[in-house]
């Protein structure tokens, strides 16, 4: 009886496992699907891209015309230089001001602190893109326009709000005493924030990190408006243009996808572990 | 007065205090310069390019170009937006669009980012990483790359959407989607959906890992397991997550542009069927085609859109936030 019992609870948890795998797995396999078939194809040749889009290349069908095409015409390092560029630097910006700022906030009182934090909070809530037009209209005062700095600065606005919200969120969990000691001992209130507390919300930075980078990596709105010129297109906004000029040349098509695929999607493999690391740390409950 | 100064920040132990007695006489506190410089970076840059914009687009929008000279001209614009039957037709347009889009979201996108976080986070799951970097990888492409390579795969000239099809014998539901007005903004949302479900996915997984397990050990004591355990006891704990994701999906929704662009262009075809908020305050910006962009009609609807993020951020703040249950562990 008890075994029959026993046997039965065991039987539904090996069922319950096989689900979970089949629809996790059938879900894997839509998310990866579309890559997957963009970077096999963009290996073969015209003909087989028409005749068999879902075989992997062979022999026959190998080809990497539709890259020496992509790399003839387009400036693609020049654009990835740009994205780097844009994409660091305004993420040490938010990572740096955001922490400072956090630690001012959940550190010290003072008059006004709660409505600083308020403040600032707004910003999490209320998209920078509404403010286009005049942002536009300052850069063109400023002659801005068409430089990288100008998206930088754009970017920083954007992502320090949420960066502040999280980082003071984690500040005030790092004990007073190890503060207090460190203050005892002479330390100013600079290297206080730099050397103890900076080092103790790494996993919140991560976090702040990425959730800041995705959208500046992919954004296309900004760098279309901003700097469209050609020394200052940033990769995304140059596969959009590059792609649009290629529609009928199947193999430069596929050929420029995957080359915009295939750095983020290193750098992604590269840092999921960290990334899960700082989302699951709780920064986001 | 040294000593004082030390100790600062823990203010409130009865020794401070008394220390505090002590210094009253002599002199107030010297000025604390290290917060204004920690804060002034942060704020500066936020005033200066985030803040200072936004309610320069808002001042735009009651200005109008009249031979070429900004005139003040109150809610003018705002009435030709919403009165006059050219602008009036297209925004209502675009703001049904936006709110299909929206709806689609919610419907879709969060309830599998639930679903996949729930299975992922059940404890004796083996290959728990790779499915979870697997399902993220979408997330992290940029609109332009999911844009067209889904226009490819869905292209009847390419055929790769109808031969899948024809595997399990459906060819004959194909048409191509992104052409026919009826079809083009579903398919565009599950475009969407398919892109950043792993947002939801991530962040309610996070939220189950929070939950104590001894919580979940004393439910499996009383009998409570699988479905009915998180029916009954995950999903109530999760919810506040939930509601962040939906503000969060809202916001990001009301604000979207970059994929249609990207696969629509612009005039966010076919016939204006694909048209939200964003693209067409871009188009109304910038102009297109025969028509002068006009950044004060501009500046309205993005005043307009300005409005509706607040009015939908309100009522989750006001409305519903203070509604859900928290629960310390």
């Amino acid at each position: 009886m008890s075994v029959d019992i026993q046997r039965t609870a065991r039987s539904q948890v090996t069922f319950r496992a096989i689900a979970a795998h089949a629809i996790l797995i059938t879900y894997t396999l839509i998310a990866l699907f579309p890559v997957f078939v963009i970077v096999i194809n963009s290996f073969k040749s015209r003909n087989a891209i028409f005749r068999e889009p879902l075989s992997l290349p062979n022999a026959e069908s190998f080809s990497l015309k539709g890259y020496e095409t992509v790399l003839k015409q387009g400036d693609f390092v020049l654009y990835f230089q740009n994205s780097l560029i844009v994409t660091v630097a305004s993420l040490t910006m938010v990572l740096l001001f955001g922490a400072m700022a956090a630690f001012a906030l959940s550190e010290y009182r003072f008059r006004g602190n709660l409505l600083t934090g308020l403040y600032l909070a707004i910003g999490i809530m209320i998209p920078i893109r509404l403010g286009t037009v005049a942002i536009l209209e300052m850069m063109v005062a400023s002659g801005l326009v068409n430089t990288l700095t100008a998206l930088i600065l754009v970017y920083t606005a954007q992502g320090l709000p949420l960066a502040v919200f999280i980082l003071s969120e984690f500040m005030q969990g790092i004990s007073d005493d190890l503060k207090n000691a460190g203050r005892i001992d002479g330390l100013t209130e600079y290297t206080i924030f730099g050397v103890l507390v900076l080092p103790l919300i790494r996993p919140a930075l991560a976090t702040v990190a990425v959730f800041t980078m995705i959208p500046i990596w992919n954004d296309l709105w900004f760098p279309l408006i901003l700097a469209p010129a050609e020394e200052t297109k940033t990769i995304t906004l140059g596969a959009q243009v590059f792609i649009g000029q290629f529609v009928t040349d199947w193999n430069a098509v596929l050929a420029s996808l995957s080359l915009a695929i295939i750095p983020v999607l290193v750098l992604y493999l590269i840092f999921s572990r960290q990334l899960i690391k700082g989302i699951t740390a709780g920064a986001v409950k | 007065m040294i000593v004082g100064r030390t100790f600062r920040a823990a203010r409130f132990t009865p020794f401070n205090k008394l220390e505090k007695l002590m210094q009253k006489p002599i002199s107030k506190p010297p000025i604390r310069w290290h917060i204004p410089v920690f804060l002034a970076p942060a704020f500066l840059i936020y005033t200066a390019v985030m803040v200072i914009p936004l309610l320069g687009t808002i001042q735009l929008s009651l200005f109008s170009d009249i031979d070429g000279e900004q005139v003040f001209v109150g809610l003018a614009n705002f009435k030709t937006l919403l009165g006059d039957q050219h602008w009036s037709q297209q925004f209502w347009n675009a703001l049904l669009n936006n709110t299909w889009f929206f709806v689609i979201h919610m419907l879709v996108q969060n309830p599998i980012g639930i679903l996949l976080a729930a299975l992922l986070s059940s404890n004796k799951l083996r290959m728990k990483a790779f499915y979870r970097t697997s399902i993220f990888i979408p997330t992290i492409l940029s609109f332009v790359i999911v844009g067209f390579a889904w226009k490819l795969i869905l292209s009847p000239i390419w055929g790769v959407a109808p031969s899948m099809l024809d595997v399990i014998g459906l060819k004959s539901l194909f048409t191509p989607w992104l052409g026919k007005e009826e079809y083009a903004l579903t398919t565009l949302a599950l475009i969407s959906v398919w892109q950043f479900v792993g947002i939801p996915m991530m962040l309610i997984y996070a939220a189950m890992l929070s939950i104590p397990d001894e919580i979940l050990e004393a439910a499996e004591c009383d009998g409570v397991t699988g479905i009915s355990q998180f029916w009954k006891i995950k999903l109530p704990l999760i919810l506040p997550s939930i509601g962040i994701i939906s503000i969060l999906t809202f916001v990001g929704n009301f604000n979207a542009f970059d994929l249609i662009y990207s696969v629509q262009g612009a005039l966010a075809g076919p016939n204006f069927g694909t048209d939200v908020l964003g693209t067409f305050m871009f188009r109304t910006f910038f102009g297109f085609q025969l028509q002068l962009g006009d950044p004060n009609m501009g500046s309205a609807i993005a005043s307009i859109m300005f409005i509706i993020i607040l009015i939908g951020v309100s009522i989750y703040l006001f409305g519903i936030q203070t509604r859900l249950r928290r629960y310390q562990f």
